[in-house]
């Protein structure tokens, strides 16, 4: 049997073009996927049932087992850390925020960690953006900065920029200028119209001067800043005024380098300032398929996108004090509840440490580097192939996820909902 | 079976001609009916006033760009703040608040169902993901076609039955209420940096005009048997002089239907402007009133302004633009592929200011001349005027002369020679208010067969009782016993249940989505036409199976079906 029009649950590109052909309730063969995707639709072993840290060694549990303790957990918590829901679906966030709420914990999800600084910087100046379809028909100019889509996002260019097909482009491929922005010579680099070449911390400079040029203050740049000639700089500002509908992608080679939130402030404003000769936007190259999701759902629930602490009752947002690694190095969490993500791949050494004290659930369908930090682990239907339910493509465009295949596995929101009902039922 | 008596009710109930009379109302199972059993629960309301419950025709509460107005504005967040308390959750947000404090707020003030002003089709999940989280109203949603590439195409083919099919496998599609044009072809020229100055400027490459997209889609739209008419965000929103553009986009309308008007216009205080600048600018409201007055086909809402902070939103991408290069804080935009756009700023509207203190007072004025309630309906365009809580003030603004006096002695002192509002001396009275806060809405919005909007027995029990007598208080001097009233009710009752009282939320509830979808022949069926579907497939990033949104994302599902003339 062959599935068609499948959403990949791999990054924030969402494609929904996905076939997958399935025998025997396996997944034989993915088309249209890029590699990232075909090997998460293709499956990895996942883990059979519920499993309980028993000393040195791990003991198998029921999903009752698991959920009991799980909402104990959570109950007699202090200061309990609701963290990851980037890999999994929007109604299981919903439930989550819920949990949150109800023991007056911190939930937050894996943007803190990645484009969080971009979404500060959007607080400060706002965004002007488009859905991915607008620049794929119209953009005759795209620049990716600190971003390596080839790696990352490898049909990014395809479906969207390079190599797509655009309505009001005659021959997308030659009418589209692409600049890239880097610190290295990437892939994406390769396949550039122009690459410029800057020395690492120097994008908040480029991006001034950039701004500075737009303005006409040319004569104010120097030969040279941050390693960029001036005559490249003041090629790249006449190919975005010259360009009829200039697109921006910026990735975590601009949000996570030296000036961090301030270097997407100064794209933003870099935009807007051109969006007063041609029309511009900008976006975030957002990670996992459903880190935007995350946000959103946070957002209509609680006011805030990520780091949101009901300890006082009301939802409090203060990034760098109410974000996971925070109150994991100020060793002030006393549970963690960790969905659809691995922060033990991620977090900084301190942050694990204080991990390896506490108790520590996950639910995820895989072992992975986590589990060592686990207490029990509660392996979940896999969004997108056995479990359908809602994600945010990294321009806000909602989609439906399809399920290929029948499980026995529960998906996170059954799960989640289960522990929901315990613990209201513990705190009537 | 459930049963509810409530006694003593002083009712106004226009759609049945009720005005004042104080009547006990039977509630069974969700519903009004005729007389309930003695073991019903019984709330004597004392003789209180007690209206069908609030309708919103035109809010902006859940979906894309309010999610987003939230998400780039902790200050609003922090400037409304509750914790979760009984059966409710927490809430933040003043001007955008979160789906629950939307809830929850308007609850409190009496309201039972709100109309969703804008919601681009391809991200209507998110419009419907929220709804489920705004659990105590019964919700639909306008839909955006105002640069939609199939429609502009077939308006330049002259094929109007294809621009109905388009819009009703829309509908379909995206679960959509009604439809919506916000600046029509401005915001497809906005997604190359352009716009439409008025309604006889074509939309670059598709090359037809605002006003023969908007003759097109009110005729499309009544081929359809939509419950709603067109509901229209004219061209060129904010600027000053364009009252001649207004009135020239509302003379495009013939009187199409018997039932209802043939063109909603929505938040036209934003669109009553005169002078030819910023400095000569002035209210230009009679000429629209006098306009609306001889037109029955056409219903208004006034968009008021109240002084204070909020968060402009609205699928209106480049007028936010002008604001934001007026304002200097910041701007979001979203342009949405083949469809329509948006964008967000925040403001203050100043009493200091003499432009703000125009447009302050050009909301007022368009009710006040307007001699038609049912033509001129009650909102701030939520929040692009001012926060929905500020409504309660408005009321007594147009029930009190006195009231209005004392806020123009604050406003800027220029005021006074650009606008007709000192010289106004009419004060609406109860049974008015009642027609422009959910009357009205429900005729204007074609649900009151559905039992919306009134009182009669087959309505939906949604009630609302404020602690007023209208025998006893005085609005035109009392007006501050009018605000509080309107501020918070006694009781609001949402499908025969008491879901709010005196502020508080009772019940974790669960909304109705009202939706349309109407049956056309095979011919007409765009999900089997092959132009239509190759478009779809070549130039949308979402595949066309994946567009739809599926019945899991409706709570309670109410679908309208219509039949349609093609």
């Amino acid at each position: 049997m062959i599935v068609k029009d499948v959403v990949c649950p791999f990054c924030g590109c969402l494609c929904d073009d996905i076939e997958v052909e399935v025998e025997e309730n396996r997944v034989v063969a993915v088309a249209n996927a890029c590699e990232l995707g075909t090997k998460k639709l293709m499956g990895e072993k996942r883990m059979k049932n519920p499993i309980l840290r028993d000393g040195g060694t791990w003991k198998d549990i029921t999903y009752d087992e698991a959920i009991q303790y799980t909402a104990d957990m959570l109950l007699s918590a202090e200061r309990p850390l609701l963290y990851g829901w980037s890999g999994t679906h929007g109604e299981a966030q919903c439930v989550g925020v819920h949990m949150a709420e109800l023991v007056r914990g911190v939930i937050d999800n894996t943007s803190s960690v990645c484009h969080g600084p971009s979404i500060l910087a959007i607080q400060e100046v706002g965004h002007p953006g488009c859905t991915l379809g607008v620049v794929k028909n119209r953009a005759d100019l795209v620049i990716y900065w600190g971003a390596n889509p080839i790696d990352a996002h490898p049909r990014h260019l395809s479906r969207y920029t390079r190599y797509a097909e655009g309505f009001f482009l005659e021959n997308a491929f030659r009418d589209r200028k692409v600049i890239v922005v880097d610190v290295r010579r990437t892939e994406t680099a390769n396949i550039a119209d122009e690459f410029v070449q800057i020395k690492p911390g120097g994008d908040y400079a480029v991006l001034s001067a950039l701004r500075a040029i737009v303005r006409g203050k040319t004569e104010m740049i120097p030969r040279t800043v941050a390693g960029v000639t001036r005559e490249q700089l003041v090629r790249v500002v006449d190919l975005c005024k010259g360009a009829k509908f200039g697109a921006v992608y910026f990735g975590l080679g601009l949000t996570m380098t030296g000036g961090k939130y301030k270097n997407i402030r100064n794209a933003i404003e870099l935009v807007s300032e051109l969006s007063r000769h041609t029309k511009f936007t900008i976006s975030a190259m957002r990670g996992h398929y459903n880190v935007y999701g995350s946000n959103e759902v946070n957002t209509w629930m609680t006011g805030y996108p990520f780091g949101i602490d009901f300890s006082r009752g009301i939802a409090f947002y203060n990034p760098g004090e109410t974000t996971a690694v925070d109150i994991l190095a100020r060793k002030e969490c006393d549970a963690a509840l960790i969905v659809g993500s691995d922060p033990a791949a991620h977090f900084p050494r301190r942050c694990l440490e204080h991990l390896a004290d506490i108790p520590v659930v996950q639910l995820d369908p895989y072992p992975n580097a986590t589990t060592a930090f686990c207490n029990v682990q509660i392996p979940v239907a896999v969004t997108g192939i056995d479990a359908v339910g809602t994600a945010y493509r990294m321009d806000g465009v909602p989609i439906r996820t399809r399920r290929v295949l029948s499980t026995g596995y529960p998906s996170d929101e059954e799960v989640l909902i289960r522990m929901y009902a315990l613990m209201q039922g513990a705190k009537a | 079976m459930s049963e509810l008596l409530i006694r003593n009710a002083c009712v106004i109930d226009p759609l049945r001609g009720v005005n004042a009379e104080t009547m006990d109302i039977a509630i069974r199972d969700g519903r009004i009916v005729e007389d309930v059993s003695g073991a019903a629960e019984v709330i004597d309301v004392h003789g209180a006033l007690t209206l069908p419950g609030g309708i919103d025709s035109h809010t902006h509460i859940c979906g894309t760009k309010v999610n987003f107005g939230r998400y780039m504005s902790p200050e609003d967040m922090r400037a409304g703040r509750t914790p979760r308390r009984g059966p409710m959750h927490s809430t933040s947000g003043y001007s955008v608040p979160t789906t629950y404090g939307n809830s929850y707020r308007y609850s409190a003030m009496g309201y039972t169902t709100l109309l969703e002003g804008a919601m681009a089709p391809l991200e209507a999940r998110h419009t419907h993901e929220e709804f489920t989280y705004t659990p105590l109203q019964d919700t639909m949603a306008n839909t955006l076609f105002d640069g939609n590439w199939g429609i502009m195409e077939a308006i330049r083919d002259g094929d109007t039955k294809r621009v109905a099919a388009i819009i009703a496998w829309t509908l379909t599609a995206v679960k959509g209420f009604g439809v919506k044009l916000t600046n029509p072809g401005g915001t497809e020229a906005w997604q190359w940096g352009k716009n439409v100055s008025c309604i006889r400027d074509p939309v670059p490459y598709f090359e037809v005009t605002p006003s023969e997209i908007i003759r097109s889609v009110v005729e499309a739209n009544e081929l359809l048997g939509l419950p709603h008419s067109v509901h229209l965000h004219c061209n060129n929103l904010g600027t000053p002089g364009n009252y001649t553009c207004t009135l020239g986009s509302l003379g495009l309308i013939p009187d199409l239907n018997k039932k209802r008007q043939t063109l909603y216009a929505t938040h036209v205080q934003f669109h009553a402007y005169g002078g030819s600048g910023w400095k000569d600018f002035c209210s230009k409201s009679e000429p629209i009133a006098r306009f609306v007055n001889m037109r029955p086909q056409i219903v208004i809402d006034m968009g008021q302004v109240m002084f204070g902070r909020t968060t402009t939103m609205t699928a209106d991408g480049p007028m936010e633009f002008n604001l934001y290069r007026l304002h200097h804080d910041k701007w979001s935009n979203h342009d949405v592929e083949l469809e329509t756009g948006s964008g967000i700023i925040p403001v203050i509207y100043r009493r200091k200011n003499l432009v703000n203190s125009i447009m302050w007072a050009i909301g007022l004025e368009l009710a006040l001349l307007t001699k038609s309630p049912w033509q001129c309906l009650l909102t701030t365009d939520n929040p692009n005027g001012a926060p929905f809580v500020r409504y309660p003030e408005i009321v007594a603004l147009l029930m009190s002369k006195k009231y209005r006096d004392a806020e123009f002695a604050t406003v800027h002192p220029d005021t006074g020679g650009r606008v007709p509002l000192p010289a106004i001396e009419r004060e609406l009275d109860w049974y008015e208010i009642a027609v422009m806060t959910r009357a009205g809405q429900a005729k204007a919005l074609g649900i009151q067969d559905l039992g919306k909007g009134h009182l009669g027995p087959g309505a939906e029990a949604d009630i609302a009782v404020y602690p007023i007598r209208v025998d006893e208080v005085d609005p035109s001097v009392d007006y501050q016993k009018v605000i509080e009233a309107f501020g918070r009710t006694e009781y609001t009752i949402k499908r025969g249940r008491v879901v709010s009282r005196r502020g508080e939320c009772l019940v974790d509830g669960s909304n109705a989505t009202f939706w349309v979808r109407p049956k056309v022949s095979d011919a007409y069926d765009m999900g089997k036409d092959p132009d239509f579907i190759e478009k779809f497939d070549r130039y949308y990033t979402v595949r066309m199976r994946n567009y739809p949104v599926q019945k899991e994302y409706l709570n309670r599902n109410r679908c309208i079906e219509t039949e349609a003339g093609i």
